[in-house]
């Protein structure tokens, strides 16, 4: 029987490419020389088996349009003085709009001008007399500039944050965009979530200001504070205490970390670790020139809102070296410069979402979920055998040949397997017999109104298999849709639910019609199967 | 010959029967659907409404009184403590609600709370899981958005499948996208979306007699809220991979309610009987062996699972478990006897044997 062979064949080859692709997953055959032969595909797992962080982060898109849009109207108050056009209190309105008033009404063409030309991201919102000859001006951003900010947002943080992560030294980080303006980062095998979240979440936004010396510090506090300057905190450990002294700075930023080329750990003589940063060639001018312009004041160092430290400058500093001190311990210090090498990030980040799980846990619900499938594969197993016989062992090796297909989809197509994935697997043992049960509950059908042994087992397959193709189609139905709307350790069980249910159609529907097949040929006249 | 659950020739009249088969799913889901109500919808996991969950291990079993005492923390609000896994793995599962506290916070409220609290008895954190309020609120609205989608496109697949309606069942798929439609656009919660869709669905199926739909989908309903309700009654949590094992019974009950459907299709065309009723009940139990023998080995696994799997997936297992005992119940008893309802006409509605089918 030609076809017979070849159905054989095609199974075998089936078999011999389920095993290559499953054989590496086990570690003593991935190490041996078998191994070096194989595919290196391994099966992923999931952070719930392998343990790690998982996060989902909040990128407050909305803060770095305010800053995008305040910078705009700095700069128009720039060029506008340039041309001799005195624009006044430029201001950010929301998130999205700049207010700012034009002193002389006379030169609206000129500025409107201006503003077309070097300024076309923001459009004239409305114009109204605001007395005293002055126009007050309101400008929206586009809705075209506003989605470019956004995507270009994301992309610096997503990019910042694997600087991040790649420095801080994490095996195979998942980072990536989301929708809603979202990060989702992975981090396998860490076991200190709080660090991670420190060095991921920190926006190191790095400014240094100049110290407003002649401010009343106290009246600054009750809240008078001088126009173009701001009161802020100087943080300071004494002992294990955080002291916070008040202090009032000009609100001019005078350099920001942006200009830095490298961070590191260093340990003055009492072994005190702090941070040193040298400049890019601009930021070493920019910075010689304002410590130049300022000796004997004080320079505060500024990091996402809090003042380190504030030195006074002894003298003008080239060479584009500069230090921040703190009362840092080591690994404190070495994650701040891990953190301002890798960049700050373009606005702040908030942690939605965190899942963390220890190894041990990983380890435990691998060996649980293995021996809940061991027992549950070897219940189904013993049964079939047991109710059909003969026909049942063909069914029993169907599924264990359904476990070595779903891994080696699992390896194949680099899905990643989860806990719910393994409950998927253990679900699938249970559900894989049933496309033989329709097969062998028909066969003995056909036996039982008296058809011939061969005709029995056409019909029964040729039956059955338009009932298992319509039956399964549904739960292949509710494993997508699962798989659209679901999250990582849910999609697993929708990948394993999926690749079962097609692994299980395959060796009933094909497989086991080979093992009928070859027995129906060599069988005695008169024999009946054992179904 | 060989050795049958089923005696050859069994014939129980399922469609005779189907009376008390109501009112026992009536019972089931009354209780059920009160439980509910008293306490006020399902009672979800931190998954869909935000919140903590941490799992801790400790060397030696301890007094869950005496952990609530010592994690009185404003890290911590609406602290529940209870015993998570086997007895013998001394694990705790401690469940607080969000408000705005980082979990940073929260680890280590926990870790000190425990620290001065069992001097001697050392613990591990192995699970940490903080979920804020926006990502819950994003979750329950996909969870919802898949049950939606899954009787969609099941009333659809089914429809266009056994009764040759493809046309009708794509209108009916129209017509309920634009009631969700609709509502969208009105604001309306997805909750109360998904219920008006699925009483639209079935007043659909009614009225353009798409008949194995309606069975379809009242099985469906059937077979989610009667686990819903057990799990209101056990006061447990329902989060994400409660829903996928909801999503899995679906189909799962389906499976059995399709094969069924299908004899009751081929004997109608073989025209083995003048009488629905009777073919319905031959078909049931012509099926009969097969149904039992897929759910005892879909059971058995699955019991394995929930014995051997550990804490982290009991409540799946528990769920599923749940699932293969109502979905096969309702597949005999509901889904194929609720054609009867309809009564259709045998001879003249159904056309002989397409080849493409």
């Amino acid at each position: 029987m030609g076809s017979l062979r070849w159905r054989a064949l095609l199974a075998a080859f089936v078999i011999f490419l389920a095993l290559i692709h499953v054989l590496p997953s086990i570690p003593s055959i991935r190490n041996s020389s078998l191994g070096a032969l194989l595919p290196s595909d391994e099966i992923s797992l999931g952070l719930d088996l392998k343990g790690g962080i998982h996060l989902t982060l909040g990128v407050d898109v909305n803060a770095a349009l305010a800053n995008a849009i305040t910078s705009i109207g700095q700069d128009l108050r720039l060029e506008a003085r340039e041309k001799k056009i005195p624009v006044l209190r430029p201001r950010l309105l929301g998130t999205r709009q700049l207010e700012f008033t034009l002193l002389k009404q006379e030169q609206r063409p000129e500025l409107e001008e201006l503003l077309l030309s070097r300024f076309s991201t923001m459009g004239i919102t409305s114009s109204e007399d605001a007395g005293n000859g002055q126009l007050r001006y309101v400008l929206t951003a586009s809705d075209d500039y506003v989605k470019y900010l956004e995507g270009l947002t994301m992309d610096q943080a997503l990019k910042t944050i694997r600087n991040r992560i790649d420095q801080f030294g994490v095996a195979e980080p998942d980072i990536r965009k989301q929708q809603d303006n979202r990060l989702i980062v992975q981090l396998p095998g860490l076991d200190d979530p709080k660090r991670a979240i420190n060095i991921i979440g920190r926006t190191a936004h790095l400014e240094f200001k100049l110290v407003d010396e002649t401010a009343d510090v106290q009246a600054a506090v009750a809240g008078t504070v001088p126009a173009e300057s701001e009161l802020a905190y100087l943080q300071d450990k004494r002992g294990a205490a955080e002291v916070r002294t008040p202090i009032v700075l000009k609100s001019e930023v005078v350099l920001t970390g942006e200009y830095i080329t490298d961070a590191n750990v260093q340990f003055d003589s009492y072994g005190q670790s702090y941070v040193g940063m040298n400049f890019n060639t601009r930021g070493a001018r920019i910075f010689e020139e304002v410590t130049g312009a300022n000796i004997k004041k004080r320079l505060a160092i500024v990091l996402d809102g809090t003042v380190h430290s504030a030195p006074v400058i002894q003298d003008r500093i080239g060479g584009g070296r500069a230090s921040i001190t703190g009362q840092f311990t080591t690994e404190e210090a070495h994650d701040l410069a891990v953190v301002l090498r890798a960049g700050s990030l373009p606005a702040p980040v908030t942690i939605l979402e965190e899942r963390s799980v220890g190894p041990s846990l990983g380890q435990e619900s691998i060996d649980k979920g293995f021996k809940a499938a061991m027992i549950g594969g070897l219940l189904v197993v013993i049964f079939m055998a047991a109710y059909y016989r003969r026909a049942g062992m063909i069914a029993a090796f169907g599924i264990i040949l359904d476990i070595a297909l779903i891994m080696a989809g699992l390896a194949a197509f680099g899905a990643t397997l989860t806990l719910p994935g393994i409950a998927g697997i253990i679900l699938t043992l249970g559900m894989a017999v049933d496309a033989n049960v329709l097969i062998y509950e028909r066969i003995r059908e056909e036996l039982r109104r008296g058809e011939s042994v061969a005709a029995s087992i056409a019909n029964g397959f040729s039956l059955a298999t338009r009932t298992i193709i319509d039956s399964n189609l549904t739960t292949i139905i509710a494993a997508v849709i699962l798989y659209q709307f679901g999250t990582g350790p849910v999609r697993g069980f929708a990948v394993t639910l999926t690749l079962g249910i097609l692994a299980s159609m395959f060796t009933a529907i094909f497989v086991s019609r080979i093992f009928f097949d070859a027995w129906l040929t060599r069988r005695q006249p008169g024999t009946q199967p054992s179904i | 010959m060989s050795f049958e659950i089923l005696k050859r020739d069994t014939n129980i009249d399922f469609v005779g029967m189907r009376k008390y088969a109501y009112v026992l799913s009536a019972v089931m889901l009354l209780t059920g659907f009160l439980s509910l109500l008293v306490k006020g919808g399902p009672q979800y996991g931190i998954d869909f409404v935000g919140g903590f969950n941490v799992q801790v291990k400790f060397s030696q079993s301890v007094e869950l009184d005496k952990v609530r005492m010592a994690l009185d923390s404003p890290a911590l609000p609406g602290l529940v403590v209870q015993d998570f896994g086997e007895a013998s793995d001394h694990e705790v599962l401690l469940r607080a609600s969000y408000s705005e506290q980082s979990a940073t916070a929260v680890r280590e409220a926990v870790a000190g709370g425990l620290e001065s609290a069992f001097p001697g008895v050392t613990h591990e954190i192995q699970r940490l899981e903080m979920v804020g309020p926006k990502v819950g609120a994003d979750l329950r609205e996909k969870a919802l958005e898949a049950i939606f989608y899954a009787v969609l496109l099941i009333a659809t697949y089914i429809s266009g499948r056994f009764e040759q309606k493809w046309m009708v069942a794509g209108l009916m798929a129209a017509g309920l996208a634009s009631v969700v439609y609709v509502l969208d656009l009105l604001n309306a919660p997805t909750g109360l979306s998904v219920i008006v869709a699925t009483m639209a669905a079935l007043v659909l199926c009614v009225v353009l007699r798409l008949k194995y739909a309606l069975g379809a989908i009242v099985a469906l309903i059937h077979d989610v809220m009667i686990p819903l309700g057990i799990f209101s009654l056990l006061n447990k949590d329902v989060d994400l991979t409660i829903i996928a094992a909801l999503l899995t019974i679906v189909g799962y009950s389906l499976n059995d309610t399709i094969i069924i459907y299908d004899r009751i299709r081929e004997n109608i065309r073989a025209k083995a009987s003048p009488s629905l009723d009777v073919i319905i009940n031959r078909s049931v139990n012509q099926t009969m062996s097969r149904t039992l023998i897929t759910a005892g080995t879909t059971f058995v696994a699955v019991f394995a699972l929930f014995i051997f799997g550990g804490g982290v997936i009991h409540d799946f297992a528990l769920t599923m478990l749940i699932g293969v005992v109502v979905g096969t119940y309702s597949s005999i008893f509901v889904g194929a006897p609720i054609l009867a309802f309809f009564k259709p006409r045998i001879d003249t509605e159904e056309q002989p044997e397409p080849a493409a089918a």
